[in-house]
C-alpha cells in the first residue's frame, strides 16, 4: 500500500466517542456582558469576594486583545455568540451520589470507558466528572477526608474554603496574564479544587474527565491544586466530547503551586473531538496551564497525551523559584487531518540549582501541522541551573509538517543546557520488518509509534499509560506508511 | 513446500532476477551462493514480499498458494520468515512485547488460541535457553542499539520462536565472528525438522561447516546457475566465483 492511500485512510479514521448526550441543559442565552458575569457568580451563590474578582477580571479583559503569534490558523472567533453557563439539571440540587445522576450522563460515560464506578474504586481512583460545567459525582472523598486531603469541585471549594481560595487562586495565573486567562478568570463554570497538607501523601490517584456537551458552551474550567511542605499528589485529567458541528472554545486555566519538598505530579490525557475531515466541528482548546515550585526542592511533573482537538495552544509551564526545584515536562502531541496545535513548555529558573527537564515527542500524519514551542530562561540568580531539552517529531505520510521552535534565555554564566531535537519519519524499512513477522501494516504503526513515545508514557501512572497507548493506536487507525 | 519457477523481477530499470527456478521440498535445507550483486537479496525481498519490486515474469507458489499475490504479513502467517541481511531497529518497542504482538497475530491467523503473557513468557525463555541467549534481551528495545552479531542472533531468535515453515536467512552469517556463528548454525540447527525447510544466502562455505545443506546453488546474473551438493560449496571456496564470467550463463 502506498502512503498516500495509507494517510487517506487515516484521515478518515473516525471519531470514536463521537456521539452526544439527550440531557436537559440549563443554558445562558448567548453573550457577555458584566450582567452575565454577575449572573454566573450568582447562579454559583457565590461570596462577594469572587463576583468583585470576576469583575475585575472582565473589565480587564476588555482591554486585552487575542493573541495571534501562535502557528495556528482559525476563523475569528465571536466571543458574544458563546453561551457562557450551562448545567445539567438544575444545579441547586446538584446530585449527592450516583444513584442520583441522570443514567443517561452515567450512559455517556460508560460508552467514553470511564469506568466511574465500580472499576475506578478498585483502582483506587477517586472520581470527579465534570459534565459541562456542574461537578456531578464525587467519591472517595471521605478516604481521602481522613488524611486531610480536599479533593472537590473549585464551586464547592469557593463556598466551603474561601481562605484557601483567596490565597491562591489567580496566584500562579492572574487574570491579567493573558487574554484566554483573563477571559476564565471572568466566566469560568466550575473545576477541580485539590489542597494536600503538609506532608501527607495522597494515597490515590485523582482523577477528573471533563467533557464538553451542550452545543455553543463555551468552556471554561478551572483547576487549582496546592501541595503544602512535603505533600505529594498525583493527579490525571481526562477530556473526551461528542460530536458537534460548531467549533466549541475550551479555554482552561490550572495552577499549581507546590511548597518545600513537595511534588505534584499532573497528566493530562485529551481526547476531544478534532473536527470532521474538513476539519470542520472541533474543539478549540487554548489553554494556560502553570505551576510554581515556591518552595526549596519542590517538584512539578507535567505530563500530557494530546491526540484530540482542532487547534491546541497550550504551553504548560514551571515557575522554579524555590532552590533547588525541578521542572519536568514530557509531551506526546498527535495531529492528523486538519489538526493544528502550538503547544510546548516554559521552564522559567529563577532559584539556585534548579532543574528542569522537557520531552516532548510531536507525531504529525495526513495535512496536521504542530509546533514545538519551548521556552528556558535562566534568570540572573539561578546559578547551577540545569536544563535538558529533547525535542523529537514523528512524520507519517508527506503532507503534514512540524516545527521546533526553542526559546533560550541564559543569564547566569553557570547554567548547564543541553538540547537535542530529531525528526524522523516511519520507515519503509520498519513497516516491512514488522509485516514480515506477521503484524499488518495498522499494528506496525501503532507499535512504532508507541515506541517512539515511550519515554512519555513511562511517565504516566501506569493503567493510564495502558489507556494513552490505547488512545494512540486509535487515533492512528488507518495510519498505514 | 516452495516451487519458484522463470521469476523475473525489476528495481526501476534494472531487471535484478531474470527467470529464476528453485524448488524447495519439505526438510530440505538449501545454500544460495553467489557473489555481491546477484540478486540473492532480491530473491528474498520478492518472496517475502518486499515493496519496490516489480515482478514481471514467472511464478512462486508456497504451501500451495500463489505467494506472490499475498500481503508480507500473509506470507508470515503462511509460515515463511526472512532473517534480514540487515535487521532494522525499532527504538522504543519491546522485544518481548513485538514477538508476542508477531507471535500471536499468526496464531490468530491460523485460528489457534493467542497466547498469554504467562505461556508466552515460559515460552520465550526456553528458547532463550536454546540458543544460550541472555534474558537482557528481552528487556530491550528491537535491534535498537544492538550490535552487528547482537541483531543476527535476534534474527535467529524471532525465528526460533516464530518456528516458520520456510525461513530464508539471507547472510547471517556476514561479519559474525565464530561464536556468533556457532549460535546461527545452532539455531538453525535446532529448528531443523522434516517438516521445515530453509534457504540458507550465503557469503562464504564457512557456514556450511556447521550447517549441513542438502543442496548448495549458484545465483549470478538473476539466475540458479549451477546446483549441487555441499561439495559445490567446497568448490567454489577455491575457485570463487572468477569462472562465471569466463563461463558465461552456459553452465
Ligand atoms: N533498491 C534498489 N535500487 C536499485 N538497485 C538495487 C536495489 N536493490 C538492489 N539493487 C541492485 O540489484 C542488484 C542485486 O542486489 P542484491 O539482491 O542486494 O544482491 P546480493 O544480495 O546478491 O548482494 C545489485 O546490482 C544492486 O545494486
Ligand atoms: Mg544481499
Amino acid at each position: 500500500m502506498t502512503s498516500t492511500t495509507a494517510v487517506n485512510d487515516l484521515v478518515k479514521s473516525e471519531y470514536e466517542h463521537g456521539f452526544t448526550t439527550e440531557i436537559a441543559s440549563d443554558t445562558f442565552p448567548p453573550g457577555l456582558d458584566e450582567t452575565v458575569v454577575r449572573a454566573i457568580s450568582q447562579r454559583k451563590g457565590e461570596p462577594e469576594f469572587m463576583t468583585a474578582w470576576r469583575l475585575k477580571a472582565y473589565r480587564h479583559w476588555l482591554t486585552m486583545t487575542e493573541p495571534n503569534w501562535a502557528a495556528v490558523d482559525y476563523p475569528k472567533i465571536d466571543f458574544q455568540a458563546i453561551s457562557y453557563f450551562s448545567a445539567p439539571k438544575r444545579p441547586e440540587d446538584a446530585p449527592k451520589s450516583l444513584d442520583e445522576i441522570d443514567p443517561i450522563l452515567l450512559e455517556t460515560y460508560q460508552k467514553l470507558g470511564i469506568p466511574l464506578e465500580e472499576q475506578k474504586v478498585l483502582a483506587g481512583i477517586a472520581v470527579d466528572a465534570v459534565f459541562d460545567s456542574v461537578s456531578v459525582a464525587t467519591t472517595f472523598r471521605k478516604s481521602l477526608a481522613e488524611v486531610g486531603v480536599i479533593f472537590c469541585s473549585i464551586s464547592e471549594a469557593v463556598h466551603d474554603y474561601p481562605d484557601l481560595i483567596q490565597k491562591y487562586l489567580g496566584s500562579v495565573v492572574p487574570y491579567t496574564d493573558n487574554f484566554y486567562a483573563g477571559l476564565n478568570a471572568a466566566v469560568f463554570s466550575d473545576g477541580t479544587f485539590v489542597y494536600v497538607p503538609k506532608g501527607v501523601r495522597c494515597p490515590m490517584e485523582l482523577s477528573t474527565y471533563f467533557r464538553i456537551n451542550a452545543r455553543n458552551t463555551g468552556q471554561f474550567e478551572r483547576t487549582l491544586i496546592v501541595a503544602e511542605a512535603g505533600a505529594y499528589v498525583s493527579y490525571l485529567e481526562g477530556c473526551t466530547a461528542p460530536q458537534r458541528d460548531e467549533n466549541q472554545l475550551h479555554a482552561a486555566v490550572v495552577e499549581l503551586i507546590v511548597l518545600d519538598d513537595a511534588e505534584v505530579k499532573y497528566s493530562t490525557v485529551q481526547n476531544w473531538y478534532p473536527g470532521d475531515a474538513q476539519g470542520k466541528g472541533g474543539i478549540y482548546n487554548f489553554v494556560t496551564k502553570r505551576g510554581d515550585c515556591r518552595g526549596a526542592r519542590a517538584k512539578i511533573s507535567w505530563t500530557q497525551v494530546e491526540t484530540g482537538s482542532a487547534i491546541t495552544w497550550k504551553y504548560p509551564s514551571c515557575l522554579l523559584r524555590g532552590e533547588g526545584s525541578v521542572g519536568e515536562f514530557y509531551s506526546v502531541a498527535v495531529t492528523k487531518g486538519r489538526q493544528q496545535a502550538d503547544t510546548g513548555t516554559k521552564m522559567i529558573h529563577i532559584g539556585k540549582n534548579t532543574r528542569s527537564t522537557i520531552v516532548s515527542k510531536g507525531i504529525s500524519a495526513g495535512e496536521g501541522q504542530q509546533t514545538y514551542r519551548g521556552l528556558v530562561r535562566i534568570g540572573q540568580r539561578a546559578e547551577g541551573a540545569r536544563n535538558h531539552t529533547q525535542c523529537d517529531s514523528l512524520l507519517i505520510g508527506d503532507r503534514c509538517t512540524a516545527n521546533t521552535v526553542p526559546y533560550i534565555e541564559v543569564r547566569t554564566p553557570t547554567a548547564n543546557m543541553e538540547h537535542e531535537a530529531t525528526t524522523s519519519k516511519i520507515s519503509d524499512d520498519q513497516l516491512f520488518y514488522c509485516r514480515s513477522r506477521g503484524l499488518t501494516e495498522e499494528d506496525a504503526v501503532s507499535m512504532i509509534v508507541n515506541g517512539f513515545c515511550k519515554e512519555v508514557f513511562n511517565e504516566l501512572p501506569m493503567e493510564f499509560a495502558v489507556e494513552a497507548q490505547k488512545l494512540l493506536s486509535i487515533s492512528l487507525e488507518g495510519a498505514v506508511g | 513446500m516452495l516451487v519458484v519457477n522463470g521469476l523475473r523481477a525489476t528495481v526501476g530499470e534494472k531487471e535484478i532476477l531474470q527467470g529464476l527456478n528453485l524448488t524447495v521440498n519439505p526438510g530440505e535445507i538449501h545454500a544460495i551462493m553467489g557473489p555481491n550483486g546477484s540478486g540473492k537479496s532480491t530473491l528474498a525481498h520478492v518472496l517475502s514480499g518486499r515493496d519496490g519490486y516489480t515482478v514481471t515474469g514467472g511464478s512462486a507458489t508456497f504451501a500451495g498458494q500463489d505467494l506472490l499475490a499475498l500481503e508480507p504479513e500473509q506470507r508470515a502467517h503462511l509460515g515463511l520468515f526472512l532473517a534480514f541481511q540487515y535487521p532494522v531497529e525499532l527504538p522504543g518497542v519491546n522485544n518481548t512485547y513485538f514477538l508476542k504482538a508477531a507471535l500471536n497475530s499468526i496464531r490468530k491467523a491460523r485460528g489457534e488460541t493467542e497466547l498469554d503473557a504467562v505461556s508466552f513468557l515460559r515460552l520465550i525463555k526456553e528458547k532463550l535457553k536454546i540458543l544460550h541467549l541472555d534474558e537482557s534481551l528481552l528487556k530491550r528495545a528491537v535491534n535498537a542499539g544492538f550490535s552487528g552479531g547482537e541483531k543476527k542472533r535476534n534474527e535467529i531468535f524471532q525465528m526460533a520462536l516464530l518456528e516458520p515453515k520456510l525461513a530464508i536467512l539471507d547472510e547471517t552469517d556476514s561479519g559474525l565472528d565464530i561464536d556468533a556463528l556457532r549460535v546461527v548454525a545452532d539455531g538453525v540447527n535446532a529448528l531443523r525438522s522434516p517438516e521445515r525447510s530453509m534457504i540458507v544466502v550465503t557469503h562464504y562455505q564457512r557456514l556450511l561447516d556447521y550447517i549441513q545443506p542438502d543442496f548448495v546453488h549458484v545465483l549470478a546474473k538473476g539466475q540458479i546457475i549451477r546446483s549441487g551438493g555441499k561439495e559445490l560449496a567446497l568448490e567454489l571456496e577455491t575457485t570463487g566465483y572468477g569462472w562465471i564470467d569466463a563461463e558465461g550463463l552456459a553452465a
